[in-house]
This record gives C-alpha cells, sequence and structure tokens, in this order.
C-alpha cells in the first residue's frame, strides 16, 4: 500500500519539478535581461569608444559585460550565410546570448516580426509601405547583389538587360537567340513570397509577368539546380556564387562587389534586418548585435561573407 | 484438346515472365536504392561529421546538431505517447464494453493513422506552435509526433494485451484483486514484449518524418552551448537529421545529403533487426500500421 | 517477485479512489484518439473556410490561375487538384502491378532462399524514410528525365523545358516509394490464403499460374485492397519526396510539364504565406484532408462489400 501512495507521489513531484524547471528557464533569462539593462547602457558607451579609436581589439571592458537572452531571426534565404555568421560569431562574443535563425522567406520574416514572434525579421528587398505600417523599422545592414547564374557547360558569358527580360518573360526561348548553342533555355527562379525574386522583377520592371519553369523554395538550391541542369539560368544572391555556376555579366557589367559600390551593376538590393520600433527600443541583446553589426569587426565579418557594406 | 492445352500454356508463360519482370525490376530497386545510397554515402561519414555542426567560421559541416534533435525528439515524443498509448489500449481491452463508444474510440484511431504527416504538421503548427505559443521547438514537435504515432502504440499494446489469458484475469479478481492491481502486476508485465515493440517501430516511423517537423520543429542545428542549453533545447527549435538532409539536398550539398541517408538507413536497419528479434523471442504480433 | 508484505485486499475506500482515478485515467487516454482526431477536423475546417467565402469557391475550386502575390492576386487551385490525382493515379497504375506480382513472386514463384532474403529487404525499404526517395529522384531521375525530355521536345516550338523536374518524375518517385508497401501487404495477404484452395484448384487440374491468377489473388482481395488504399494514402499526402523533383510551377498536369501538388503548394509556401494566401493553402490541406477521407471511406466500403460477397 505504501509502496503505490509513494509511487503516486513520486509522479507528481516528478511532474510538478518539470513543469517548474520549464518555466524556470524562461522566467531566468527574462529576469537577467532585466538585469543587464544597466550594464548594456554601459556596454554601449564602451563599444563607441572602441569604434572611435578604429581598432578592432577585443576591449576588457566589452568583455566584462555579460550581455544575455536570446535573439530570434527569421526570414530571407538570401540572408543565410549573412545571418548563421552573424549568429555564431555574435555567440562566441558573448556566450550567454542565443541568437537562432528560420529562414522561411523575406515576406514571411516581415509577418513573423509584426506578429511579434521575432526579434528580426530579414528580408532581401526594401520594406513595402503595408510593413512599414504595420510597425518594421527598415535597417539596412548591407548591400547584396543579384546575380544571374548559367551552368558551366554553357558558352554565353553576358546578357543586355532586354536579353534577360525576353528570356524571363518567356519570348527567348532558346540560348543560340543570344549568341549560345542550340539549346532550349530552361527558366528557373523562385517562389512567389522570395524578397529576391520581388528585388529581381521589380528591377526589370516584370513583375507578374515572367514565365517559369522551376519555382525553387531557396537561394541555395536555385544554385544546385541551375549547377545541375544543362541549359539553364536562375538568378541568386551574389554571396553564394561559386565555381559550380558563371555568374554573368549584365550590359557588359560584371557582378562584383566594386562594381555594385560604384552603382555599374544594376541588380542589387539591400539586406534589411528589420526590428518592430526602433533599434533604440530593443532588447539589450538585439541592440547590442546592431552595435556590433556597426562596427568594425561587424563590418569585416559582412565582407568575408561576400556582401558589400553600409557606410 | 492439345489446342486447348497450348493457350493455356501461352497465357501462363506470359503471367509468368510478367512475375518474373515484375520481381526483376523490384529486386533491382531495392538493391539500387540500399547500394547507392551507402556508396555515396560512406564517404561522408566520419568523426569530424558526426561531431561538429555547420559553421561557416569554423568550416565545419557536421550533424552534432541534428543527431542531438533527433535523439530528443525520439525520447520526448515517447514520454508523451507510451503512457497515453498505453492507457488507451487498456481502456479498450480492459474497460470497455463492446459499443458505440468502443467503436468510435476505433475508428477514430483508424483515422489518426491514415492522416498525411504534412497536416499533422499544419495543424501542430497551428495548435501547439501559435494556440498553444510554443512557437518553432522540439516541445511542438514532439507533441505533433505524438498524436501521429498513438494509433502504433495503442494497437501493438493492444495486440499484447489480447494474448494475455483470460485466466490471468479471472484467476487474479477471483482471488480480489482490484483491476488497477491487476493492470499493473499482471497484464502490463506480460504485454511488455508488444508494447515494445510498439515503441521501437514508433522511433522507426519518428526518425523517418519529415514534413510534420518542418514547420514544428524547424531546422536549428547548433549544439547548446552551455549545460543548461541541454534542458532548455527542448523549447528552442531544432531540426532532425531528415530535416537536415532535406536542407542540405535542397542546397545542393549532395554527399553530405547521403551521408545523412546512409546514418537514416542504418538506424531503420537496427530497428528492423530489434523488433525483428523481439517478436520472434516473445512470439510478439506486429501491427505496422 | 521479491517477497511483498502487503495484501491484495486493502481497505475499500483506498481501493475504490484508486480503482476509479485508474478508470478515470485510461478513458481519458483513450478519449485522446478523438480529441486529435476532432481538433484536427475541426482547426481544417475553421482554417480552410475563410477563404473559401472571401474568395469564392468556384473561384479557388475551378480557377487555373494561380498568382498569389499579384497586384491582383488569383487562387484557382484547380490544376494542383488534377495533378494530385493524376500523379496518384499514375503511380498508382504504376506501382501496384509491379508490387502485386513481385508478391506473388515472393509468396509463390521464387526459390525459398531468395524469398528470405528479399523480404527483409523489402520490410527496410518500407520503413526508410521517404525523403531519401526524393534525394535519390533528384540525383539520378531528374538528370535521366531530362535527357528524355530533350529528346521527345527537340523541335518543339511551344514546350517550356523543366530540367527534368516534372510530372512524371514525381510520378516514378512515387510509385518506387509505394512499392515495399504493396508488397509486403499483398505478400502477407497472399500468404495468408488457406493451403486447401491452392491444393483444391492444382487437384483439379489448374497450372501454379492460374491457381495464383484465378484462385488466390481474389481469395486474397481484401489484403491487396488494404494494401492499394496504402499505398494510395501514401502517394497523395507525400510532400517531401516530391518537393524537390516536381518542379513547383502550377502548371496543367501533363507528363513534361512542372507541376504542383496540393501537398508541394502547401510545403512550398506555407513558410511565407499572408493573410488570404495563408487561408486559401489551408483550404488546399482542407481539399487534401476530404480526399483522403473519402478515398478512406470509400475504399473501406468496397473492401467491406467484397468481403461481404465472399463470406
Amino acid at each position: 500500500m505504501k509502496k503505490k501512495s509513494v509511487k503516486f507521489l513520486g509522479l507528481i513531484l516528478a511532474m510538478t519539478l518539470t513543469a517548474a524547471l520549464m518555466t524556470g528557464c524562461g522566467e531566468t533569462t527574462e529576469a537577467t535581461t532585466e538585469a543587464a539593462a544597466e550594464t548594456t547602457e554601459t556596454a554601449e558607451v564602451a563599444t563607441e569608444a572602441v569604434e572611435e579609436t578604429a581598432e578592432v581589439v577585443e576591449e576588457a571592458a566589452v568583455e566584462e559585460v555579460t550581455v544575455e537572452g536570446s535573439i530570434s531571426m527569421a526570414g530571407s534565404t538570401s540572408m543565410e550565410k549573412l545571418a548563421n555568421a552573424i549568429a555564431e560569431t555574435f555567440m562566441e562574443k558573448y556566450p550567454s546570448v542565443t541568437v537562432t535563425a528560420e529562414f522561411t522567406g523575406s515576406s514571411a520574416g516581415i509577418e513573423s516580426l509584426t506578429a511579434g514572434s521575432v526579434d528580426i525579421g530579414n528580408a532581401s528587398r526594401e520594406l513595402k509601405d503595408s510593413e512599414v505600417t504595420a510597425g518594421a523599422v527598415q535597417n539596412i545592414v548591407a548591400i547584396d547583389g543579384i546575380a544571374v547564374v548559367v551552368d558551366t557547360a554553357n558558352t554565353v558569358t553576358g546578357l543586355t538587360k532586354e536579353q534577360l527580360v525576353g528570356i524571363y518573360t518567356g519570348e527567348i526561348k532558346n540560348w543560340s537567340e543570344v549568341g549560345g548553342a542550340d539549346q532550349a533555355i530552361v527558366v528557373i527562379g523562385r517562389e512567389a513570397g522570395s524578397g529576391t525574386r520581388g528585388a529581381f522583377e521589380e528591377l526589370l520592371e516584370i513583375e507578374d509577368l515572367c514565365v517559369y519553369s522551376n519555382e525553387i523554395d531557396s537561394t541555395g538550391a536555385v544554385l544546385a539546380k541551375v549547377a545541375s541542369t544543362a541549359g539553364s539560368i536562375g538568378y541568386v544572391s551574389l554571396d553564394v556564387v561559386d565555381e559550380t555556376v558563371i555568374a554573368l555579366a549584365l550590359d557588359e557589367v560584371e557582378p562584383t562587389v566594386e562594381n555594385i559600390k560604384a552603382g555599374n551593376y544594376f541588380l542589387s538590393r539591400p539586406f534589411v534586418m528589420a526590428t518592430l520600433g526602433e533599434i533604440s527600443a530593443q532588447s539589450e541583446a538585439v541592440q547590442a548585435l546592431f552595435t556590433y553589426l556597426a562596427s568594425d569587426e561587424g563590418k569585416q565579418l559582412i565582407e568575408t561573407v561576400g556582401l558589400i557594406t553600409v557606410d | 484438346m492439345s489446342l486447348e492445352r497450348k493457350k493455356k500454356r501461352i497465357s501462363d508463360v506470359v503471367l509468368l515472365w510478367l512475375v518474373y519482370i515484375s520481381a526483376f525490376i523490384s529486386i533491382l530497386m531495392l538493391v539500387g536504392i540500399v547500394s547507392y545510397v551507402f556508396i555515396k554515402g560512406i564517404a561522408t561519414i566520419n568523426w569530424e561529421f558526426l561531431t561538429t555542426v555547420r559553421s561557416s567560421i569554423k568550416e565545419t559541416n557536421g550533424i552534432a546538431g541534428n543527431i542531438l534533435n533527433t535523439i530528443y525528439i525520439i525520447v520526448l515524443t515517447l514520454l508523451i505517447a507510451t503512457p497515453i498509448g498505453i492507457g488507451s489500449a487498456i481502456y479498450l481491452n480492459e474497460y470497455a464494453k463492446p459499443g458505440r463508444m468502443v467503436r468510435i474510440i476505433e475508428f477514430t484511431t483508424e483515422t489518426l493513422s491514415g492522416i498525411p504527416s504534412i497536416i499533422f504538421g499544419l495543424f501542430g503548427m497551428i495548435f501547439f506552435g501559435n494556440t498553444l505559443g510554443f512557437g518553432y521547438s522540439i516541445l511542438t514537435g514532439a507533441l505533433t509526433l505524438t498524436i501521429m504515432i498513438l494509433p502504433l502504440i495503442t494497437r501493438n499494446t493492444q495486440e499484447a494485451l489480447k494474448t494475455v489469458p483470460q485466466s490471468y484475469r479471472s484467476g487474479a479478481l477471483g482471488m480480489g484483486a482490484t483491476k488497477w492491481y491487476l493492470i499493473r502486476t499482471i497484464l502490463l508485465p506480460s504485454a511488455m514484449p508488444g508494447i515494445i515493440t510498439g515503441i521501437i517501430l514508433s522511433i522507426g516511423r519518428i526518425v523517418g518524418e519529415s514534413a510534420a517537423l518542418l514547420f514544428t520543429a524547424g531546422s536549428g542545428y547548433l549544439l547548446p552551448a552551455s549545460t543548461e542549453g541541454y534542458l532548455s533545447k527542448i523549447m528552442e527549435s531544432g531540426g532532425t537529421l531528415t530535416i537536415e538532409l532535406y536542407l542540405r539536398m535542397a542546397k545542393g550539398q549532395y554527399a553530405d545529403a547521403f551521408g545523412i541517408a546512409l546514418i537514416l538507413l542504418l538506424i531503420v536497419l537496427g530497428i528492423n533487426f530489434l523488433t525483428k528479434y523481439l517478436s520472434r523471442k516473445f512470439d510478439v504480433r506486429v501491427d505496422r500500421r | 517477485m521479491k517477497a511483498q508484505n502487503f495484501s491484495i485486499m486493502g481497505s475499500n475506500k483506498t481501493k475504490s479512489a484508486v480503482e476509479k482515478v485508474a478508470q478515470w485515467v485510461f478513458t481519458f487516454c483513450a478519449l485522446c484518439a478523438v480529441f486529435a482526431v476532432f481538433s484536427i477536423t475541426a482547426y481544417m475546417i475553421i482554417n480552410g473556410t475563410p477563404a473559401l467565402a472571401k474568395v469564392g469557391v468556384t473561384d479557388i475550386l475551378f480557377g487555373t490561375v494561380w498568382k498569389p502575390t499579384a497586384g491582383e492576386p488569383s487562387y484557382g487551385i484547380l490544376y494542383v487538384i488534377l495533378t494530385s490525382i493524376t500523379g496518384t493515379a499514375l503511380a498508382i497504375f504504376m506501382g501496384v502491378p509491379i508490387g502485386v506480382m513481385t508478391a506473388v513472386f515472393l509468396a509463390e514463384a521464387a526459390p525459398k532462399k531468395l524469398a528470405k532474403l528479399v523480404k527483409p529487404a523489402v520490410e527496410l525499404l518500407a520503413g526508410i524514410p521517404s525523403i531519401i526517395y526524393g534525394l535519390l529522384g533528384l540525383m539520378i531521375l531528374n538528370p535521366l528525365v531530362y535527357k528524355i525530355e530533350t529528346f521527345l521536345f527537340k523541335d518543339s516550338e511551344t514546350h517550356q523545358f523543366t530540367g527534368g523536374s516534372n510530372l512524371i518524375s514525381a510520378v516514378i518517385v512515387l510509385a518506387i516509394m509505394i512499392l515495399p508497401t504493396v508488397i509486403n501487404i499483398s505478400e502477407s495477404a497472399l500468404r495468408a490464403v488457406p493451403k486447401q484452395y491452392k491444393e483444391a484448384s492444382l487437384a483439379v487440374g489448374a497450372s501454379h499460374m492460374q491457381t495464383i491468377f484465378k484462385v488466390m489473388i481474389p481469395a486474397a482481395k481484401s489484403g491487396i485492397i488494404t494494401a492499394i488504399v496504402l499505398g494510395v494514402g501514401r502517394a497523395i499526402g507525400e510532400a517531401m519526396a516530391i518537393s524537390l523533383v516536381s518542379g513547383s510551377v502550377v502548371n496543367f498536369p501533363l507528363p513534361f510539364n512542372s507541376v504542383r501538388f496540393l501537398t508541394t503548394a502547401i510545403v512550398s509556401e506555407m513558410g511565407y504565406a499572408a493573410d488570404t494566401h495563408r487561408e486559401v493553402l489551408f483550404t488546399i490541406g482542407l481539399v487534401l484532408f476530404v480526399f483522403i477521407m473519402l478515398i478512406n471511406v470509400v475504399m473501406t466500403r468496397v473492401l467491406k462489400g467484397g468481403a461481404g460477397n465472399e463470406s
């Protein structure tokens, strides 16, 4: 008899313990972020001092400050490389912070932001008016080029704007019409909510006019598809281009960082890390993240990833 | 007479050839798939692959985080689903009187096993993720998978309970034991092999799930950074091996994808062996649906 | 069992309290399944019907243009529905005959040793995650189908080349995926046919093949129909395996057209859909749900009808 009641008690105890642990964990993060409020203000002053000396140094002052909490991001798949790199380096710098990122597409990211389920919404395009009215603040952290890629067997090395428009609207169907081999063009693009697709179609002024043979969900997947399909063409974020594809020159301008900075390559769009309200109104962890991005260390990171920094 | 026999023989021969050709195609697929996955995947699997996570800074490309996530989800799902499934089976077998209630419960259990996983994923996303507020987390994924594997555990436990001789029950009740005592000390231990088989089959099902987890457990791939992190991981997004496979495959990292595929194949192989061994040893009837 | 010093006849009060609690707990557990099914049905209906009201039942279910993010959005899913129906039907037509014939082979025509080797291998294949079939389809099938496509449509002016990601690739992947399930269950069904049927048939002079096809298969009908139902369920509900091999553009389901299934439509856009778009995706989920229920009910009735006739 005793054993039965002991067992029941034990079960109830275990359940309450688990419940307590789960809620407890959540509470501690909130408590510590509030406690860190005072210390992060000092942290911001310190980091600004670091920037002014124009030295990328891990100051003892910065390391003393413990930023804690969690940052959640969601959005553009083009920004995946950047988001992951930021997450990693930031978490190394501040081990008590967890940064997570989901890659659901630009429009979804901003929607999650305005719904309050994430701290930062990543979009690889400028924010729409409806998104700004919903409270999203556009923080441009980098500029990215959109590269038009073909598979390595293709002899075509460049297209004019008109030819590109012709291909994507379905008027030009064969590579021979643009100086290549007699091969059908397989037109590959992104899904309807993609920031890259939005920027691409908007810059070429062919919104709602594109005829795709494949609509793929992420920048990486487009790259993989183009690399493995002879005669295909697709558009990807510049920072993912590698040796498996050839990036075409548009209007005889190569897609390079220099050309984009100089404004010669016309397919470029901003990488936006949007917040609900101004940065100064965000949690300490998020503010620390943006401070990091604006610092020299952050800018170096952006360039290592293959993007263009905003000055 | 002889003409008739010849006609029959031709149709026989045709059918036999169709049978052989079909079997050949099937066996070819079998062998082809298993060997292709093995050959392409074995090159990727090494210690680094199994113990590091994706990092462009450290230039590693492993799946340690995903292995951890898969383990978490299996354990959490089983922790929740097994008691409910066993309880369900006990009710159906021991308490319920045959009638409308039982038929409704059995009908809904059947229905549950026929719903495609993408619908579970949608439901899990709205109900556990949004309404209950768990967002993208291992908990959301585990709760979604719980309703998916419930029929599996319930049915296998039921089968196991059915094999317990009625004399055990009458004997115990005749001696004055309460029903709960009977269940606790006699029925459950006897039915244990069947229950364990159900659990193992569920592990197989959980490991193979992808559509139900895409919008519930998310795609997190990092290892927890601290010891508290290991506990709070449950509330954070965690991509399992199948999700990671999908993501790498989409990005064209085929070598990695095959590595993960091989690991999954080996897990399923292990589970199949375990199920066979257990059912043979304890003479258990297995229901795989 | 160690010696325990309590009596199985405890105090009546505790006994009945514990008994009642136990009974309640078990009843609750059993009702969980009922609760789950009702919740899922309710949520699907609640989330799937607003769009029908907003956009109009005929516009959604019978419209052919899917442009959810255009200036003037259009949500016609007729082609998507047709693709799921055609795709599943084709996969069944391909997979079931081969599966049943292989089951015949394993149960009747194979040398014992081979059967012993093949059966566990088929069980293994039935258990591997379906996404692996997708991986193989992407790597092996797509290039193959692309070659066939280039050959067949060499001189076509109008065909939009899909690079191998089209309906036929998806169908083949589905057919291979349902093979193990169909083989396993059909084989069990055939083995379960009482020996007397076979012996009687052979005794009256029928050949082995005649016995199999005219006596045993009809006797195993209910098992084979179960196999088909499960196969259909698996095929119509598959999302991840075919999402990368089917092209993902909303088109009329022709073999070499890039297509979108009910399932892949949900998977590729749910991540980022907003407002009405999202509601329409739930409507797609609802349509899928209704289809599955219909198939289950109809098939079970056919099964019951068949079995009823026999007994």
